[in-house]
């Protein structure tokens, strides 16, 4: 079964401009050389601290940015060539639920038009019949009827992340990025919308790309998890393989950081030590030789390559 | 974190009550809240927004945004003085000296259009009265306390040349400038990376051993709290419910709402089986029900939680709930479970 | 399947009752004043007033009626060319109101449209469009007046046209801030990838958003334009006579300041009044508007 999203060797620089004339005196390498793939029904994990390029590459699959270089196929059609229509199609099948639920609903509008506006734009249904899948959708969500009356401030942080995904359902997408979905709710009602999300996904079979800080709602939502550093995967296989053994140095340092609330297990050290350097100056060689624990000689001038080991891949010279 | 034997709390706090007039009516930010922390202890405050933490905090430094929330009640000792009977001057001269605070984001804690160097002198000649090299030179060792390098050159940066984790470091060398008794740290780590959060986490430890300093941590993240703290409070709608050591409050929570929280936790290496949610949403502070507050959310709601409020209950010795499924005869009214 | 129960429950929204927790009051002095002059302005022609055009020079001078040799035929007076001070105040109400309402609805609608455009586009289009901006905005209004004045002759047109030409610029700098501001929030990409296209994010989305802060505008500038206006018939430079407006009319019995101070003095209150009540009227619009009041 060939896969639903394939992203291979995704790239985008942003020029960084001075001066009167705008001429770029540096690149911010947001995304550089991305490969991975998305099966129909499964969640990819994409984690990885600021400037890793997450968002970037999120924006990228969504068409909100053009890569600068590479490719991305959806159902086994070029994105980047499609025309007009074609385009419109990939929209509709790629939604997504962002952070702040405070942002993502427009204030002005009652709940039932901001869920049904992705209808009113790509689909030719009469009122009576959006009005129906509008309903349908709140109920997948488990709001009631009378929601879709009331404006988005008359709700908690929490139903309105369901308006959001009840949205992002609208077109019945085969692939829904979620960006944070649950970082800015309260903890007790995270646990209600990550079960939705897990729901819906048995429920319509929709693939997640979900990327998120918080590595133990990763771990529990993914099958996949990437692990993203200054613009490149490091280390990317299945979920539990992961979080049980990770081996490349940056992954082992930010899952002893995510403090499993475990007390059994002596308290490891922080691993790793500095800051996380620009995006405008990545380190030579392998990109994170310069905070690693194992760095030997050649990791500063060989970067290393995505190569299988122990059921996952890597991009570590360890191995 | 070290098992310091039991001496004069460095801060008692007893019944503390402050109120706060919105719109919607009267609400009652924190309802009661007692708690002691000693020396080179960790408390933890957990609770989710609307749970009284930060606000309570406030409390302690009595900078609760006037005139729309008022100390209504209780004491707050620190070192054997009630700080609520203080006068704004004294107020003043314990507030950095004695009490510091560390907020969330560092970026509204320093002052953008001055160089790092202005501000920690600022401080830091506030509370040592000291001037021209000796002042550099304490706050160049400040900055190494933090772990910041080259510290002489990282005094004439301006808050926006550094990282997010750096700056928070600032800030904590500036908290520990006095160094006071106790350090209020309100969620100093959710904007930081995680990898920048465990290094900031082991510096706060480290600051806390030197210096003999009792730490409340105000976080919403448990696994923080597994981390450093000590003891933990959990509050909701501006009480504490559950109080006591943290492994034994983790393992064996005794409110539900405590145990709820923890089970609707994703867990790093555990199954990936089915989050059990609490359900219900966080409740309207301006219309709280009568009895329990967490009654209309609770898997184990009994008629009388509707109706009264729980008293403070001691389920072992450092270790208090407010549940009737604790209190005393809670086996006789298992029968009457809603 | 997996049963969610709806855990979601709504709580009822008693209006009336929230209505009344608010408190919304509307501002007595400047809803009572507008009201009042709009009303009357509007129904001039209906109101039996004397002519405000007729001239009886056996009648020039008249004091108003409370004063020794006044009359109430002529409850504020006459003028030089005896004619009724009072009608002619409010016929220029007409004038005023029409020049101020115009002028803005023609510069907001305007200025909006490129703020939006320069807004929503980024990058070229908006450097162009703020020069274009900044170079309207650094003209004076009054100067703009007169040379059309001269070479075009006065006329209500002019002063509309003259005012509208460079009030937009100020609208087109708000509007556009504004709209800076919503493209940073995430439900304005999420009508991109529902496939929204320019003109649907603009008119459905950014346009709802930034009407609050436009009708605060329009307010507090309609003040400005009867000021203006006022001003350039006081220079000769706005509405020709006979018809009779404000400015004119203080320009008018500047010469008689001491003696028939009333010439002068009424169309000066008019204006005082007017002006006050819709900038205070504007801040008031400013203080309390809330997309939460919409419902009501």
């Amino acid at each position: 079964m060939s896969a639903l999203l394939e992203v291979e060797a995704l790239t985008k620089h942003f020029p960084v401009r001075r001066g009167l004339l705008g001429r770029a005196t540096g690149l911010v390498r947001a995304v550089d050389g991305v490969s991975f793939t998305i099966d129909a029904g499964t969640t990819l994990g994409l984690v990885g601290e600021s400037g890793c390029g997450k968002t970037t590459t999120s924006k990228l699959v969504l068409g909100l940015e053009r890569p600068t270089a590479g490719a991305i196929r959806f159902q086994d059609e070029d994105v980047l060539a499609l025309d007009r229509a074609q385009l419109r199609r990939y929209r509709r099948a790629v939604q997504a639920v962002f952070q702040d639920p405070y942002a993502s609903l427009d204030p002005r509008m009652r709940v039932g038009t901001i869920v049904a506006e992705p209808l009113v734009i790509n689909e030719r249904l009469d009122r009576a019949a959006r009005r129906r899948r509008v309903l349908e959708l709140l109920d997948l969500v488990s709001l009631p009827a009378r929601a879709a009356d009331l404006f988005p401030h008359e709700f908690s942080g929490g139903q309105r992340q369901r308006v959001a995904i009840a949205r992002a359902l609208a077109l019945s997408p085969r692939l829904v990025v979620l960006d944070e979905p649950v970082s800015a709710l309260d903890v007790s009602i995270r646990a209600q919308i990550l079960n939705l999300l897990r729901d819906l996904q048995q429920r319509l079979g929709v693939s997640y790309l979900f990327i998120a800080h918080d590595l133990a709602a990763v771990a529990h939502m993914s099958h996949t998890i990437a692990v993203m550093y200054l613009g490149q995967i490091v280390e990317w296989g299945p979920a539990d393989l992961m979080a049980r053994e990770p081996r490349h140095p940056y992954t082992q340092a930010l899952f002893a950081a995510a403090l499993p609330i475990d007390f059994d297990t002596p308290r490891a050290e922080p691993a790793v030590s500095g800051e996380v350097p620009s995006p405008l100056r990545p380190p030579d060689g392998c990109r994170f030789h310069p905070r690693c624990p194992h760095a030997m000689p050649h990791c500063a001038t060989d970067p290393p390559a995505l190569r299988p080991h122990a059921g996952r891949q890597v991009a570590c010279h360890l191995y | 974190m070290s098992g310091s034997p039991p001496s004069r709390p460095v801060i008692d706090v007893r019944d503390l009550r402050t109120h706060l007039v919105t719109r919607w009516g009267t609400v009652k930010a924190v309802d009661g809240v007692s708690f002691t922390v000693a020396e080179g202890e960790t408390l933890g405050l957990v609770g989710e927004s609307g749970s009284g933490k930060s606000m309570t905090c406030l409390s302690l430094l009595r900078l609760v945004p006037r005139p729309a929330a008022r100390i209504l009640g209780g004491q707050v000792w620190l070192d054997g003085e009630d700080l609520l009977t203080k006068s704004e001057a004294e107020m003043r001269r314990i507030r950095g000296r004695r009490i510091a605070m560390i907020l969330q984001d560092p970026m509204s804690s320093l002052n953008p259009v001055f160089s790092i160097g202005m501000q920690m002198r600022e401080a830091v000649g506030l509370y040592h009265g000291l001037r021209g090299r000796g002042l550099a030179a304490r706050t160049a060792e400040l900055l190494a306390a933090v772990r910041i390098p080259s510290p002489a050159e990282r005094l004439r940066a301006f808050p926006h040349q550094l990282s997010g984790g750096t700056r928070q470091r600032v800030v904590g060398a500036m908290a520990i400038a006095a160094p006071p008794r106790l350090l209020i740290a309100d969620e100093p780590t959710t904007s930081l990376d995680l990898t920048i959060q465990a290094q900031y986490l082991g510096l706060l430890e480290e600051l806390q051993e030197r210096h003999r300093l009792a730490l409340v941590f105000v976080t919403h993240n448990l696994g923080i709290v597994a981390r450093i703290c000590d003891r933990v409070a959990v509050m909701y709608a501006g009480r504490i419910v559950e109080m006591g050591p943290v492994r034994r409050l983790f393992t064996r929570p005794a409110h539900p709402y405590s145990r709820a929280l923890l089970e609707s936790i994703p867990r790093l290496g555990a199954p990936a089986a089915r989050l059990t949610a609490i359900e219900g949403q966080p409740p309207d502070l301006a219309r709280l029900p009568a009895g329990c507050a967490f009654a209309p959310r609770c898997a184990s709601v009994m008629e009388r939680c509707r109706v009264e409020a729980p008293p403070e209950t001691v389920v072992e010795a450092g270790h208090v709930t407010r549940c009737w499924l604790e209190a005393p005869g809670a086996g006789a009214t298992a029968a009457g479970r809603a | 399947m997996p049963a969610e129960p709806a855990a979601v429950t709504l709580p009822e929204v008693d209006v009336a009752a929230a209505a009344a927790r608010r408190g919304w009051r509307l501002p007595m002095f400047p809803v009572v004043v507008i009201g009042l002059f709009m009303m009357v302005a509007v129904a001039a022609p209906l109101l039996g007033l004397p002519d405000p055009t007729a001239q009886a020079l056996r009648d020039r001078f008249k004091p108003p009626a409370w004063q020794e040799a006044g009359s109430w035929t002529h409850p504020l007076g006459t003028d030089r060319l005896g004619r009724d001070l009072l009608s002619r105040i409010v016929w220029g109400a007409r004038v005023s109101l029409a020049a101020g309402v115009l002028t803005v609805l023609v510069a907001s609608a305007f200025g909006a449209a490129v703020g939006l455009t320069a807004g929503y586009y980024g990058g070229r289009v908006d450097a162009v469009l703020m020069r274009v901006t900044d170079a309207t905005m650094s003209f004076p209004v009054i100067l703009l007046a007169l040379i059309l004045a001269v070479t075009v002759g006065p006329s209500f047109a002019n002063v509309v046209t003259a005012i509208a030409v460079i009030l937009w610029a100020r609208y087109a700098r708000v509007i556009r801030g504004q709209v800076l501001t919503l493209m940073q929030l995430d439900f304005v990409a999420q009508a991109r990838i529902a496939g929204a296209g320019a003109w649907r994010i603009i008119t459905r989305h950014l346009l709802p958003n930034t009407l609050g802060t436009l009708l605060v505008l329009v307010t507090l500038q309609i003040g400005y334009v009867i000021i203006v206006e006022a001003s350039l018939s006081f220079l000769g430079a706005g509405i020709p006579p006979p018809t009779p407006a404000w400015g004119s009319m203080i320009a008018e019995g500047r010469d008689f300041v001491t003696s028939a101070w009333w010439v002068s003095l009424f169309p000066g209150l008019a204006i005082l009044l007017v002006v006050l009540a819709f900038n205070l009227l504007g801040d008031w619009l400013r203080d309390t508007f809330d997309p939460k009041l919409r419902q009501l």
